[in-house]
């Protein structure tokens, strides 16, 4: 068969009119959707709309409560990531399903182990792992241990071994939320020989202009509900509109108010330097400007901001706040200051997600709220309370657990709790990963609301027209030092590209 | 007791779901947050009818002063368990302590008020040995409280040269009976429950227990001092066992080297039972004291019912599972 005639051929897999329920909310309700062999059907939609139930469906971790799944015409019962495996649909998600204390070869193959004699062929699943590797071209060691890549990596690896299991449909839960640069274009790289290969892609993104660039289909999920199957080729205004079910006036709504220029800066960073991370990093944040950090995954953005807020230790260098020396290492000082962090991985390091609303939204403030030892529990509930209203955080009530809050809510309380510290300086790392556009752009609106109140913002974001359209200031970072600093009309893409992948791999620079 | 918790924040609010409606709301809400006690309640039910002897103020009285020590361990492991560690030491722990009690008064004939502070000051000493090597020599607390637990009992054995050392009578009061019914070790056992329940609920401490439990980067991350409160979370487990081995040792009038030996797993069951999460972040006072009481409660009953020690042994693990396998569906749904 010739690719064209795979695209008029019947879909691979189908889902129709499925519909399924959990306690308290409809998550898909009668939704169709199908994949065509040799086509990218890329998945739209806010947080919350249903597409990660839809995927999980596809892959058998849910099963429909109305509906059907249809594989190559007839009905199936996907019981499962084996029965999913063995009707070729292969998911790769957004929470990695790697274990981090084996090696790369062993993940590759964990679970079906290449044998010989019952025994675990070694040297056989190393070779086969080092093909498959090969495939995604990433230059990593399959005996190396998972725990020691950096998250770029484990998504190739997690890409690989989707591959290694001749998977007819790839479904990617947001693949390049975690990547940068050159890694997003070897990732579609790889995408669109799978597609040439015959191979059908179910691609869930945030980032729209990735949607014209790989998608040949888009279907937009809004409240459980499928609302459009449009061409790739749409407008990006129209799929927002779709999206959201209202038009989004200013993606980056930026306002520029006056930068405090008078005294000692809120936050002054001079050579600051850890060994194997980052070295001779110096700036200033004043009150009122946000200042972005650019960069690729892996050149010291997070490690520079988490040393600078305390969250790690540095060899060398100095931090004052407001003219005041800020000791290393020391989270409660930074708190104290008023320097507030919100770490890039919220699940894992911003948020209690087992905890409630309230609970985390008092987190910071928990010593403040005590006397004697006493937490003033009423207290803080009522300013837990006045801060969610602020920030418009979605929930059932303050009882709700974070953890069943959707990315741009939970994203919400990870912020709200320094705010209610007061603190003037606070360090967002990647503050819209994950988050739905509505929540993004009231995010933005937050930021800018503190600006405008003189408090001082340090941005990290790999999301490049996120970091231009929101800095007034761009810093990009190169393998651990800063490359150079980028403000007004000098701050384009291209030139924080040009800066972030240095001189020594102009290849990036296509993007 | 106290406002809510994680307890009911996890569990779902399902309207009326267990309950019939007309039920009054504090009486669900209860309910709602401590599922171990439909599962006591209907114990005491089926052993009232099964033994004319079961429901009687005397035998419950026993039942409660065979329930406090345990009870009063599984408090102080409570805050370990919530905190998302585990102590295996405090059945040692309790035992050195009653040991260093009555070796200090019996012995080196030190006041009694003195000889209780000794006893105290030894079982925070445990737990602060065990805090610093979790929280500063990054050991796991399964590995450090299990240490503690082979440390501690070899010092009891030590120090009372491997023989029962005579409890010193003004604390005799501590095992027996106020106004002829009510068994000390009840108050003992409800003070303390009260002082865990105002620990975890009300005070800073207890609330950064929960917070480090649930996610210790986030709670480091938000200003938490983690490794400070672990100290003041294994230490109050050491002073907590400390009260318990007085307790026991008042009980039994001698302090025993091999008193309480085994304790820290009914302790940690008492837990389980009672709700707590050995992932950390969940887990309640009152909860503890169910678990605790459904233990004594089932003990006391198969005894009534001439049941062979043997057995006991078999139906108290069964308990165990179920309340747990229990506690994960109710979760769950």
């Amino acid at each position: 068969m010739t690719p064209s005639d795979r695209r008029s051929s019947a879909p691979i897999v189908r889902a129709e009119g499925v519909t399924k329920a959990f306690p308290g909310v409809v998550a898909l309700d009668g939704v169709d959707f199908e994949v065509r062999a040799g086509e990218v059907h890329v998945l739209l939609g806010e947080n919350g709309a249903g597409k990660s139930t839809l995927i999980r469906l596809l892959a058998g971790a849910h099963r429909p409560d109305r509906g059907r799944i249809v594989v190559d015409g007839r009905p199936v019962r996907v019981h499962g990531a084996q029965d999913a495996e063995r009707l070729g649909i292969a998911t790769i998600h957004q929470e990695f399903h790697l274990v981090p204390d084996l090696t790369v070869a062993e993940n590759l193959f964990l679970g079906r182990p290449p044998r010989r004699f019952g025994l675990v062929d070694r040297a056989r699943m190393e070779a086969d792992a080092a093909d498959l590797l090969a495939r995604v071209g990433v230059n990593v060691s399959p005996r190396a241990r998972l725990r020691e890549l950096g998250v770029a990596h484990r998504q190739m690896v997690e890409i690989a071994k989707a591959l290694s299991v001749r998977a007819r449909v790839l479904v990617m839960d947001e693949p390049t939320a975690v990547l940068t640069g050159g890694e997003v274009e070897r990732l579609f790289a790889i995408v669109r020989r799978l597609r040439a290969d015959g191979v059908g892609v179910v691609f869930i993104t945030h980032k729209l202009e990735e949607v014209a660039q790989l998608g040949d289909r888009v279907t937009v999920l809004r409240d459980g509900r499928s609302v459009a199957r449009v061409p790739a080729g749409t407008d990006r205004d129209e799929l927002v509109r779709l999206m959201v079910g209202r038009s989004i006036e200013a993606q980056y709504p930026r306002e520029r108010g006056p930068v405090d220029a008078d005294g000692p800066p809120l936050l002054r960073v001079r050579g600051l330097r850890r060994a194997g991370a980052f070295d001779g990093v110096g700036f200033d944040v004043r009150g009122g400007e946000v200042v972005g950090l650019a960069g690729l995954v892996g050149a010291g953005r997070t490690e520079v901001v988490r040393a600078v807020f305390g969250a790690d230790a540095y060899d060398h260098g100095s931090v004052q706040v407001r003219g005041a020396p800020l000791p290393g290492h020391d989270v409660a000082a930074s708190l104290a200051a008023g320097v507030g962090f919100v770490p890039e991985d919220r699940k894992g390091q911003g948020l209690v997600l087992g905890a409630s609303v309230g609970e985390n939204l008092g987190l910071v403030t928990l010593r403040r709220a005590s006397r004697g030892g006493l937490v003033d529990r009423a207290g803080q509930r009522r300013a837990a309370a006045a801060m969610a209203a602020r920030l418009g955080v979605r929930m059932a009530g303050l009882d709700q657990p974070a953890r069943t809050l959707s990315g741009g809510n939970q994203q919400k309380v990870a912020i709200g709790k320094w705010l209610l510290a007061g603190s003037r300086l606070l360090i967002l790392d990647e503050p819209t990963r994950g988050v739905d556009v509505g929540a993004k752009v009231e995010i933005y609106r937050l930021v800018n609301e503190l600006t405008a109140a003189g408090h001082g913002v340090l941005m990290v974001s790999s999301d490049l027209p996120e970091v231009l359209g929101m800095s007034d200031r761009v810093l990009v970072m190169c393998r651990g030092r800063l490359a150079g600093e980028l403000a007004g009309d000098a701050a384009t893409q291209d030139a924080v590209m040009a800066l972030a992948v240095g001189s020594a791999r102009p290849a990036d620079l296509a993007r | 007791m106290a406002t809510d918790t994680k307890g009911s924040s996890t569990a779902e609010p399902g309207p009326g779901r267990r309950l019939p409606g007309g039920v009054p709301p504090v009486v669900r809400r209860v309910f709602r947050d401590n599922g171990a006690l439909g599962a006591l309640l209907a114990l005491v039910a089926v052993l009232a009818l099964l033994s004319p002897d079961f429901l009687t103020t005397r035998n419950l009285m026993n039942v409660g002063a065979q329930a406090a020590v345990v009870a009063v361990l599984a408090f102080g492991v409570t805050f370990v368990i919530v905190s998302a560690g585990i102590d295996l030491s405090v059945g040692s722990v309790a035992a050195l302590s009653a040991m260093v009690l009555a070796w200090t008064a019996t012995s080196q004939g030190l006041p009694v008020w003195l000889a209780v502070l000794c006893a105290l000051v030894t079982g925070l000493a445990c737990g602060l040995v065990n805090g610093v090597l979790v929280a500063h020599g990054r050991l796991p607390s399964f590995i450090a409280t299990l240490a503690m637990l082979s440390v501690a009992r070899g010092l009891g054995l030590v120090i009372s040269q491997g023989s029962p050392i005579a409890f010193p009578d003004p604390l005799a009061f501590l095992g027996r009976n106020l106004g002829d019914w009510l068994p000390v070790p009840v108050l003992v056992m409800l003070a303390m429950a009260a002082v865990a329940a105002v620990v975890l609920n009300l005070t800073y401490s207890g609330r950064a227990m929960y917070a480090i439990g649930g996610n210790e980067e986030a709670a480091r991350l938000s200003g938490i001092r983690v490794s400070r409160q672990k100290l003041v979370v294994y230490g109050l487990s050491g002073v907590f066992a400390a009260v318990a081995g007085i307790v026991l040792a008042s009980r039994l009038v001698s302090a025993q080297p091999q008193a309480a030996f085994g304790y820290e797993l009914d302790a940690i069951a008492a837990c389980v039972i009672g709700g707590a999460s050995l992932s950390g972040g969940v887990g309640r006072a009152s909860g503890t004291l169910i678990g605790a009481l459904i233990l004594a409660v089932l003990r006391n009953g198969l005894n009534l019912l001439n049941v062979s020690a043997f057995w006991q042994q078999v139906a108290i693990g069964a308990v165990i599972a179920l309340a747990a396998l229990l506690d994960t569906l109710r979760r769950r749904t």
